[in-house]
């Protein structure tokens, strides 16, 4: 009889362990976002204009061969102002090829915007209409995937990168892709 | 006391707002509103969108979101339909870009196992625990039934 007089006490405990670790699990502020469907997959073709000379087409394949960042971004985009400075400094470094993915913007928008603020691309493509951006599984800026030699894509990030984010999870994505090689 | 208390309550109320993370694509998008062709075809595209989660605003429906990515995705969800696109393949569709997040309901897997099984699991739980503790009652009942002789 004893026993059972702990077990309300017991069934509140696992209660009380089980919404811990909920309100622990939800401690991160990038929660919301969704991990990417296309991770570990093959990057989706595309063909798309380069924002400074549209005459030129870009596609994957021609990017194929070593690891590059593809940045999503748009003038309208508070958030990428904010990353703009975390990006810029990374494309410094030259550690990687920093590709721009202008998107859903006003190209002449974004030409201001580069010129406001510095150009950290290496190229930058222009999907005014947002259509290429559904195969990536694109629903905001800024979003940015790491996609390998072989046009797989290793990681994605939601929301602006910090430094903490590209020396955290970036830099180790990337030695890792490098020694599989 | 009371008006500390109130005061901090709408303090709160407003953090959400203070927290843009995440932005919305382009304020310019067009906003007119689906053209449908006939009365079949806008039941179907209700019927489907009320299925699908939108990605951006995510405890609203593909065909209650304002947000601008779910607006492209309406379009986008009318097009393969009338590219004779089954609702399935429409699902998989969104699935393998956006992942399973986008279906309300989504596939029976190892990663969703006790997401359906859950609510049965802790109903048969608490029925094993009533049915534990009734058993247990048992013999008091009995005591009870047993002076059944006595005169009211």
């Amino acid at each position: 009889m004893k026993a059972s007089r702990w077990l309300p006490l017991a069934a509140f405990a696992v209660l009380a362990v089980l919404l811990a670790a909920g309100v622990w699990m939800s401690r991160n502020p990038d929660r919301d976002a969704l991990p990417s469907a296309l991770l570990n997959k093959p990057a989706p073709a595309f063909r798309l204009p380069v924002l400074h000379d549209p005459s030129y087409q870009v596609s994957l394949a021609d990017l194929k061969g070593n690891p590059f960042l593809l940045n999503v971004w748009g003038s309208w985009c508070v958030e990428c102002r904010v990353e703009h400075p975390v990006l810029t400094r990374f494309a410094e470094t030259k550690r990687l090829r920093v590709v721009g993915y202008n998107w859903k913007d006003e190209p002449a928008d974004a030409l201001r915007w580069l010129e406001q603020f510095g150009n950290p691309y290496m190229v930058v493509l222009s999907d005014v209409e947002g259509r290429t951006a559904l195969n990536w599984g694109i629903y905001g800026a800024p979003e940015t995937f790491l996609v390998d030699a072989h046009g797989i894509i290793r990681w994605k990030h939601v929301g602006p990168l910090t430094d903490a984010i590209i020396q955290q999870q970036l830099l180790p994505q990337l030695r890792r892709i490098e020694a599989a090689r | 006391m009371n008006r500390l208390l109130l005061a901090a309550l709408l303090w709160l109320a407003t953090l959400p707002a203070a927290l843009p993370v995440f932005a919305q694509a382009g304020q310019q998008a067009d906003a007119a509103p689906l053209q449908f062709h006939n009365a079949a075809e806008e039941t179907r595209f209700h019927a489907l969108a009320q299925q699908l989660r939108c990605v951006m605003c995510q405890n609203q429906s593909l065909a209650d979101s304002n947000a601008l990515i779910a607006l492209q995705l309406r379009h986008e969800v009318l097009d393969l339909m009338r590219q004779g696109q089954s609702d399935a393949q429409i699902k998989d569709y969104l699935v393998q870009r956006y992942g399973e997040f986008v279906l309300y309901q989504p596939k029976f897997e190892t990663s969703t196992w006790l997401l359906w099984v859950g609510p049965a699991l802790l109903l048969l739980i608490g029925g094993v625990t009533v049915l534990v503790i009734v058993r247990k009652r048992k013999p008091t009942i009995g005591n009870v039934a047993s002076d059944e002789g006595q005169e009211w």
